[in-house]
């Protein structure tokens, strides 16, 4: 496998009127061509933001720390996210090497322009196809993910196709411009669940198809199990452990995760108690010292989790968990 | 089971006239719920599931007599009073209001932002002068919020102030402090993260239990609805396809549709992967409905008699009814 993106030690804070706001603290991870990595983590977690940051896609207000690294490989060679300052530099990656699919199509679609349209001129901008080749390509992509009739689907607005039609014309916009990084942001959080697992098999289809890495954003972790190769669980701004899916799912180490796990309800045990991590995400303002996850953690050890940040503890050669149970005096 | 019912419905629709169609024509309808018969027993926790534009709140409105009924009968009886909805006078529907409730699906639209909590869970009693002093409203209204863990602070505060969980906490509440004897929950969880998606259902469940109340509970996430309910009805376009004891629905489906609901949810299992059995196409427009079974388009199964006549609700088991031709041939 060639690596596609190195993300290290991303520290990402917003200034806002109540002050300055941590949103992403010293994350790092890296992605591979042809896999797809889950984002998961509840609302308020920082997982948008991380993976906007991917392509500098946060409002102005946005502070980068200055240990920030985010190289993006290409095949024209590697491309220092953090050091392109113009956006005239940035279109190459947005929306070009990088596409991203948003979790409400009907407010990402312009509404009083035809799909069509809006297809082409991304295709425009972005490669130097005509108008009469960006036309073809954006039909045959309409048909590839299935859309029926698509030549009367490009002459259509976004208000004429349903929920799951206008989710697939999304992907295959954002797919049209053969991006090396997808970023999908809850792509199947509006859907039924009969629409859901088609959008899902047709993402995995094209993965496999356009060999692109995909960073997958969803709080439903059944999804992740279904369509992830790797997972990354956030909370408040960290990652507090990543692995293979097989890996954190079966045998989640941090309590988060398996507060997560525990919390989602069961098709296979009707009477196991729903458990519920007590207490709220506290607010970015409030962002508790030490491990951010000490005020609601079960298995808190006391002082030490209220004062110190863990650091991460490798349990196998890729699952990595960030908790103080499992430091090297905790095992001892 | 010789069980009370509380709601009765008998070949209830609902139609809505469109506007548009010809001038001296008919104008178009659309059948949001036809011809639906409900028993829902009384101190039950009753599943209403479906896709989006299945009708499921519309029906849950009728119940409440907040949806226009066109046609059939709805009886409410709960031991102290008998109303027949369609038919109700102006002083009995009011009286039935402090016995019904909803609760929404949006914790953030759903409570006025210039209210303190106080005022909004006093509100109800207020409205329909169910106490005749402050002393004793506050005494309710702090009875109340004690059964939904929120505290004399809490009170005083504004919604802003409240994360997810507490704000549905907070319209649990408000639909509590009249008293009623049954609660129709649209969606309740939908917007919550799943940590506190279980602590929510765990507080509806409790509730339920110790009030003796009657919920409907209108969900289109079949895990949350197999964890809380007693028992499911599944809606397709309006119609009731299947009716079952929570337990038989999930382990002995007998409605292709059912079928095809329950293997469309992600498995946690890694390794289950590609086993979703795929329902191809979307839920057809109600304004349109197909002839016969109105799931005869996305049915795998389908045959002549399925595309002419519409299957009726039979009964096939204790407590368990199905409508469709096949689901005896179908049974292995």
């Amino acid at each position: 496998m060639t690596r596609l993106l190195d993300v290290e030690n991303l520290t990402l804070q917003f200034d806002t009127d109540e002050g300055r706001i941590t949103a992403v603290d010293n994350v790092s991870f890296t992605l591979e061509a042809g896999e797809i990595m889950g984002l998961v983590g509840e609302s308020g977690s920082g997982k948008s933001v991380t993976a906007k940051s991917v392509m500098k896609l946060n409002p102005s207000n946005a502070h980068y720390g200055p240990e920030t690294k985010i190289i993006l490989h290409l095949d024209s060679g590697p491309v220092d996210i953090m050091s392109l300052q113009q956006s005239k530099d940035l279109q190459v990656v947005r929306g070009g090497a990088i596409s991203m699919i948003f979790q409400e199509p009907m407010a990402s679609f312009a509404p009083a322009i035809t799909i069509g349209d809006q297809m082409v001129e991304q295709l425009m901008i972005h490669t130097d196809m005509g108008k009469k080749r960006s036309k073809e390509l954006s039909i045959e992509m309409l048909d590839r993910v299935g859309i029926s009739d698509p030549s009367t689907r490009f002459g259509q607005y976004a208000f004429e196709l349903s929920g799951g039609m206008r989710q697939r014309a999304m992907i295959a916009m954002a797919l049209s411009t053969k991006p090396k990084l997808l970023i999908a942001d809850e792509p199947t959080t509006a859907l039924d669940v009969t629409i859901q697992a088609q959008v899902i098999d047709l993402m995995k289809d094209l993965v496999t198809e356009f060999g692109m890495g995909i960073i997958f954003i969803t709080h439903d972790l059944g999804v992740i199990a279904q369509t992830a190769d790797k997972v990354a669980v956030m909370y408040l701004g960290r990652l507090v452990e990543q692995g293979l899916v097989r890996d954190v799912i079966r045998t989640p180490a941090h309590p988060y995760t398996k507060g997560l796990l525990a919390a989602l309800p069961s098709l296979d045990d009707l009477d196991a108690p729903l458990v519920a991590i007590p207490g709220d995400i506290p607010s970015p303002l409030e962002r508790p010292g030490g491990c951010v996850f000490n005020t609601r953690c079960s298995d808190n050890l006391g002082a030490r989790c209220g004062a110190e940040v863990p650091t991460e503890s490798l349990l196998s050669s890729q699952h990595n968990v960030a908790c103080h149970l499992y430091s090297e005096e905790a095992i001892k | 089971m010789s069980q009370q019912v509380l709601i009765k419905a008998r070949d209830l629709s609902v139609h809505y006239a469109l506007s548009g169609g010809k001038i001296f024509g008919p104008k178009p309808v659309v059948k949001a719920v036809e011809g639906v018969n409900l028993d829902i027993a009384k101190g039950s926790f009753f599943g209403l599931v479906g896709e989006s534009g299945s009708g499921k709140t519309t029906l849950g409105r009728a119940c409440l007599k907040a949806a226009p009924i066109s046609r059939g009968t709805i009886e409410f009886s709960d031991g102290e009073v008998q109303y027949e909805l369609t038919t109700i006078d102006k002083k009995q529907l009011k009286d039935f209001r402090t016995r019904s409730q909803l609760i929404f699906q949006d914790p953030y639209a759903a409570l006025s932002p210039r209210m303190t909590v106080r005022d909004i869970i006093a509100e109800p009693l207020e409205v329909m002068g169910l106490t005749s002093s402050r002393e004793e409203t506050d005494e309710r209204v702090r009875e109340v919020a004690a059964k939904c863990r929120l505290n004399l602070e809490h009170l005083r505060r504004f919604p802003h102030a409240f994360s997810g969980g507490q704000r549905q906490r907070i319209s649990i509440a408000r639909a509590l402090v009249s008293r009623p004897q049954f609660i129709v929950a649209d969606e309740s969880v939908a917007a919550l993260d799943v940590s506190i998606q279980a602590d929510v259902l765990n507080l509806l469940k409790e509730i339920q239990l110790e009030m003796g109340l009657t919920f409907l509970f209108i969900s289109h996430d079949l895990s949350v609805v197999a964890h809380v309910c007693d028992h499911v009805a599944v809606m397709y376009l309006g119609r009731l396809v299947e009716s079952a004891p929570t337990r038989q629905l999930f382990s002995q489906p007998r409605h292709p549709y059912t079928k095809a609901l329950l293997s469309a949810i992600p498995s946690l299992d890694p390794d289950d992967r590609g086993k979703m059995q795929k329902l191809e196409g979307e839920i057809p427009s109600p304004t349109n409905p197909p002839p016969g079974c109105k799931f005869q388009t996305r049915c795998p199964h389908a045959i002549d008699i399925c595309r002419r006549d519409e299957p009726k609700l039979v009964h096939s088991a204790e407590g368990h009814e199905v409508a469709c031709h096949r689901w005896q041939e179908l049974l292995n």
